[in-house]
C-alpha cells in the first residue's frame, strides 16, 4: 500500500510537470498577446511601444527562460504580478478559490443528495410510472445546458419575486447569503445530479439481480435492508468515480454558471484571464486546477479500497 | 359651489408644485449602483481607446475645461471652465492660457498647480521622463508646441499653428489632468484626483467603487455617497439585475434597441432614451492588392450598399445614414442632404445605384457567369459581425461571392497592419464631435489609425485648411467638401451611424446621455437619487 502511494504520488508530480509545459506551451501558441490586445483596445499598434511593452513583461525573453523563470517562482511560492491588473498573482487568485470552492462543494452535495437516492428509488421501483418520471428528470438534467437553466432560473426569479440571486459579497440576510451560493449551485449541479442519478440506478440494478440480494431477502431481510445496505453499498462504487469525475468537471460548468450568476469565481477569472492573455494568471490558475484534478482523482482512488475491502493495492 | 371647486384647484396647484419643487429639489445621500458592461484593462483613462474606461473613472478626475454635462450635444459653446477659471486664446490665435483655480486638492492631499497641467500634457506629447504604457491619443496634440506654465496657477498651449479644435479636444472625458507626483503605473491601478469622487476599490471582473470627495472644490457637490460599477459581461444578467431594482442605471449607451423594448416590458417605470453615439459602422478595404486595388470595383461596392436596410434589420429603423462626420441633427459637422445624397451610393434609388455597380463590375471582368470570390474579415463581436453578414448579403447583388473570416480581438489590429485582408467590417468612435479629431486620425497619411492607408496629400491640405479656419462656418463648408470627398474616394465607406439606449430607474436624477459622443458626460457631480 505504502509502495503504491509512492508510485503514485510520483506519477503526480510527472503528471504536474507535463501539464506545466503544456500550458505553457500552448498558451504562447495561441495567437496575440496581452501587448497585442491592449493595443487593440487602443485602436492602433505602435512597434516601438509594442516592443518596450513586451520588454517591460519579460515577452522578449525567450520561452525556455521564460518557462525557468515561471517554474522557479513557483517553487519559491511567486507566482508573479497579473499583467492587466499588475497585482501579485496569488493576491488576485486566492480570495477567488473559497467562492469558486463553496459553489461546486454544493453542487456536489446537490448533485449527491438527490442523484443517489432518486437513483435508488428509480432501480427499486424499475418499470413503473415513477421510474418513468424520474427517468424523464434526469434525461432533460443531462440535456438542459446549464448556462439556460440559469438563465432561465434568474428570468423566473425577477418575474417571481422581483428579485435575482446574483452574487453579493456582503449579503445583507442569511436567505440572501445562502441564495446566492445555492441557486446556481442548483443549476450547475442539475447535471450532475442526473448523471450521478443514471449510473446509481444501473448501477443498482445490476446489483439487484445478484444472488446475495435474493439471499438476503430469503433470509427475511427488510427491503430498506436489503436496498439501502446490501445493494447500496456495493453499488456506490462507479457512482464514487463519477462523482470524482464530475469534480473536476464542474470547473468547466462553472465558467458559464459563475458568469450568468455574476459570481467572481475562479472559473470566470480564469476566462477573463485568458481573453486578456495575462499569463501569470492563466497558468497559475490552470496549474491549480490540475493540482485540484490530481489530488481528487487520488483520493477516489484511495476511498475505493477503504468503500471496497476487497480491493487492494498491490506493490 | 363654483369657489369650493376653484378652491380645490388651488389646492391641488399648490400641493402640485410644492410636489415638483420638493422633486427639484436635490438630496445628498445615497450610492449609485451601475453595471459595467466588461473590466476594463486599467484605470488610467489616458491609456485607455474605450469609455468602458471612461465611464467608471471619469468622476475622480477633472479636466481644464468639459462639455457642459447636462446639454446633449457637445459643441464650442457647450464648454465649460473646471479646473480652469478662465481661458483665452492669444490674438495669432496660437496660444491658449487657462487661469487655474487655487483651491483645488489632489485626493491625497497635495495641492493641485500649474505643474501638473505642465506634467499632463508633457506625458501625453511624449516629451517627460515618466512615459505611458500606451497613448492613443497622442496624436491630439501634435500641433502643440509645449506646454509653459506661469506661477502656480496659470498655464498655457503654445500652438505650431492656430488650431481651434484644441479647446474642444480638452473639454473630452479623455483629457483629465493628472497628479505630477503620482506614477502612471499608480495611476493605472489607483488613480487619484481632483474630481468629486475618490477611488476605492478596483476588483478585476467584479466591481470598482468610488466614494464621495468631501473637499471637493465645487462645494456642496457631489450629492451621491459613491458610486458602484458591478462588472457583469452577461447581458441578460445584466438587464434582469436592471430590472430587477439591483440596479439604478444600465451602462450608459449599451442597451440595444430590441433589449430597451424588453426593458420596458418589464419595468414600464424606466426611463430610457436613445442616442446617437458617434460611432459609424464602416468598410476598410485593402486597396494596395488586387481585386480592390481597381478602383471601379471600390466604387462599385460603395454603389452596392443599401444603407437603409442595414438600419432596419439593426436597430428597427433607429439608426443613422451619413459621412464621417456624425449626421444632423444630433452631429455639428454633418453635410446637408441633398450634398450627401448626390454621393454616388447614397441616392435613394438602391436597385439604379447596383445597377451601375453591376456595369462597374462587368467594365472589371466580373458577370453572372464570374463572381468575384472574396472574405469580409471582422472582429469577432457582434456589433461586428452581424452588419458583415448583412454586408455579403447585400454585395452578392453586384456578383461577389463574400465568405465571413471571424478575427479574435487579438489578432485583428496585427491582421489589418499587416494588410492580410481584402474587405474588413469596422467600426470607428470618435470621442469628440469635431473634424480634427476624425480627419487626422483615420485619414491623415500616416496615422496610426489609418488602417488602409488611404492618403491623399490635396485632401490632407483642406484638413489643414479646416483646422486652422476660426470662422465657423466657413470651416463647415471646408468640413463638407472633405467628408463629400472621402466618401467619394471610398476612403473607408460609412454604412451608418448606430443609435443606442439607456436606461435609469425614475428616482435617478440628472443624468444627461451625450448625443454626438459616447466619451464625455460621466462626472456625475451633480447626480442625486431622489428615494
Amino acid at each position: 500500500m505504502f509502495a503504491y502511494i509512492v508510485r503514485r504520488l510520483f506519477l503526480m508530480l510527472v503528471t504536474l510537470f507535463g501539464i506545466s509545459v503544456i500550458i505553457f506551451v500552448l498558451l504562447r501558441v495561441v495567437p496575440g498577446n496581452i501587448v497585442d490586445i491592449l493595443f487593440d483596445a487602443a485602436g492602433f499598434v505602435d512597434p516601438a511601444d509594442k516592443a518596450n511593452l513586451e520588454r517591460e513583461l519579460g515577452l522578449s525573453q525567450p520561452i525556455v527562460i521564460q518557462y525557468l523563470h515561471w517554474i522557479g517562482g513557483l517553487l519559491h511560492g511567486d507566482l508573479g504580478y497579473s499583467y492587466v491588473s499588475e497585482k501579485p498573482a496569488l493576491e488576485e487568485i486566492l480570495p477567488r478559490i473559497p467562492i469558486t470552492a463553496r459553489l461546486a462543494g454544493l453542487a456536489l452535495l446537490f448533485s449527491a443528495s438527490i442523484g443517489i437516492p432518486l437513483g435508488v428509488i428509480s432501480a427499486v421501483h424499475q418499470g413503473s410510472k415513477l421510474d418513468y418520471a424520474l427517468r424523464v428528470v434526469s434525461l432533460s438534467g443531462l440535456s438542459l445546458p446549464s448556462f439556460w437553466l440559469g438563465l432561465l432560473v434568474l428570468m423566473a426569479s425577477v418575474s417571481l419575486f422581483g428579485t435575482m440571486p446574483i452574487f453579493n459579497p456582503n449579503p445583507k440576510t442569511w436567505l440572501e447569503a445562502i441564495t446566492i451560493y445555492a441557486v446556481p449551485a442548483m443549476a450547475v449541479g442539475f447535471r450532475s445530479a442526473a448523471l450521478t442519478m443514471r449510473i446509481t440506478r444501473s448501477s443498482m440494478l445490476e446489483i439487484l439481480r445478484q444472488d446475495y440480494i435474493r439471499t438476503a431477502r430469503a433470509k427475511g431481510a427488510s427491503e430498506a435492508s436489503v436496498n439501502y445496505h446490501h445493494a447500496l453499498k456495493n453499488a456506490v462504487l462507479p457512482v464514487i468515480t463519477v462523482i470524482g469525475i464530475e469534480a473536476a468537471f464542474l470547473i468547466g460548468g462553472l465558467i458559464v454558471t459563475e458568469t450568468v450568476f455574476n459570481i467572481p469565481g475562479i472559473a470566470r477569472f480564469l476566462v477573463e484571464a485568458l481573453r486578456w492573455r495575462d499569463y501569470p494568471i492563466v497558468q497559475n490558475l490552470v496549474m491549480f486546477i490540475a493540482v485540484v484534478v490530481v489530488v481528487v482523482n487520488f483520493i477516489v482512488d484511495m476511498l475505493y479500497a477503504a468503500i471496497d475491502p476487497r480491493i487492494r493495492f498491490g506493490d | 359651489m363654483r369657489s369650493v371647486q376653484a378652491l380645490a384647484v388651488a389646492v391641488l396647484s399648490v400641493l402640485t408644485i410644492s410636489d415638483v419643487s420638493r422633486a427639484a429639489e436635490p438630496k445628498s445621500g445615497g450610492i449609485f449602483r451601475i453595471y459595467h458592461r466588461d473590466s476594463p484593462g486599467s484605470a488610467s483613462i489616458h491609456e485607455g481607446a474605450t469609455y468602458s474606461v471612461n465611464i467608471p473613472f471619469m468622476p475622480i478626475f477633472n479636466n481644464l475645461v468639459i462639455f457642459d454635462q447636462h446639454i446633449a450635444q457637445n459643441s464650442a459653446s457647450t464648454i465649460r471652465p473646471e479646473l480652469a477659471e478662465s481661458w483665452a486664446w492669444s490674438g495669432d490665435n496660437k496660444t491658449l492660457t487657462f487661469k487655474l483655480r487655487k483651491d483645488v486638492k489632489w485626493h491625497d492631499g497635495k495641492p493641485f498647480t500649474a505643474a501638473d497641467v505642465k506634467c499632463t500634457f508633457d506625458m501625453l506629447m511624449g516629451k517627460s521622463q515618466q512615459k505611458f504604457r500606451q497613448n492613443p491619443r497622442k496624436s491630439w496634440y501634435d500641433q502643440v508646441e509645449e506646454v509653459t506654465t506661469n506661477g502656480d496657477y496659470e498655464a498655457s498651449f503654445k500652438l505650431k499653428r492656430p488650431q481651434p479644435a484644441l479647446l474642444s479636444l480638452l473639454a473630452s472625458g479623455y483629457s483629465p489632468v493628472y497628479p505630477c507626483h503620482v506614477s502612471p503605473a499608480e495611476m493605472r491601478t489607483k488613480p487619484i484626483g481632483t474630481g468629486p469622487f475618490k477611488f476605492v476599490e478596483f476588483k478585476a471582473n467584479e466591481s470598482i467603487k468610488l466614494t464621495k470627495n468631501p473637499d471637493y472644490f465645487k462645494k456642496g457637490l457631489p450629492y451621491l455617497d459613491g458610486i458602484e460599477f458591478t462588472i457583469i459581461p452577461n447581458r441578460s444578467t445584466a438587464i434582469l439585475g436592471f430590472v430587477s431594482g439591483k440596479f439604478d442605471m444600465t451602462f450608459p449607451t449599451e442597451v440595444s434597441i430590441p433589449l430597451l423594448k424588453d426593458v420596458k416590458s418589464q419595468d414600464p417605470t424606466a426611463v430610457c432614451v436613445v442616442e446617437p453615439n458617434n460611432v459609424s459602422t464602416n468598410i476598410i478595404i485593402n486597396s494596395t492588392a488586387p481585386p480592390f486595388n481597381n478602383l471601379d470595383i471600390r466604387r462599385a461596392l460603395a454603389l452596392a450598399l443599401d444603407r437603409k436596410a442595414f438600419i432596419q434589420i439593426m436597430f428597427e429603423g433607429q439608426g443613422d445614414i451619413g459621412g464621417t462626420m456624425e449626421p444632423a441633427p444630433d452631429g455639428l459637422w454633418a453635410m446637408p442632404k441633398d450634398m450627401l445624397e448626390s454621393i454616388p451610393g447614397y441616392g435613394p434609388d438602391v436597385e439604379k445605384n447596383r445597377e451601375e455597380a453591376r456595369k462597374l463590375m462587368q467594365k472589371a471582368g466580373y458577370g453572372p457567369d464570374k463572381h468575384l470570390q472574396i472574405k469580409v474579415s471582422t472582429r469577432n463581436i457582434a456589433v461586428y459581425r452581424d452588419p458583415a453578414i448583412i454586408l455579403i448579403d447585400q454585395i452578392k447583388s453586384i456578383y461577389i461571392d463574400a465568405e465571413l473570416d471571424v478575427v479574435d480581438t487579438a489578432q485583428w489590429f496585427p491582421k489589418i497592419a499587416r494588410k492580410d485582408y481584402s474587405l474588413g467590417l469596422n467600426l470607428t468612435g470618435n470621442a469628440v464631435d469635431e473634424p480634427d479629431q476624425s480627419f487626422y486620425e483615420n485619414y491623415a497619411c500616416g496615422s496610426e489609425r489609418n488602417y488602409t492607408n488611404y492618403c491623399n496629400k490635396d485632401i490632407e491640405k483642406l484638413f489643414d485648411q479646416q483646422s486652422e479656419e476660426t470662422n465657423l462656418d466657413k470651416r463647415k463648408k471646408l468640413v463638407w467638401e472633405i467628408d463629400k470627398k472621402l466618401q467619394e474616394d471610398v476612403a473607408r465607406p460609412i454604412i451608418f451611424h448606430a443609435r443606442t439606449g439607456t436606461c435609469w430607474k425614475p428616482y435617478v436624477k440628472n443624468v444627461t446621455i451625450m448625443s454626438n459622443s459616447s466619451y464625455n458626460g460621466y462626472r456625475y457631480e451633480d447626480v442625486w437619487l431622489d428615494k
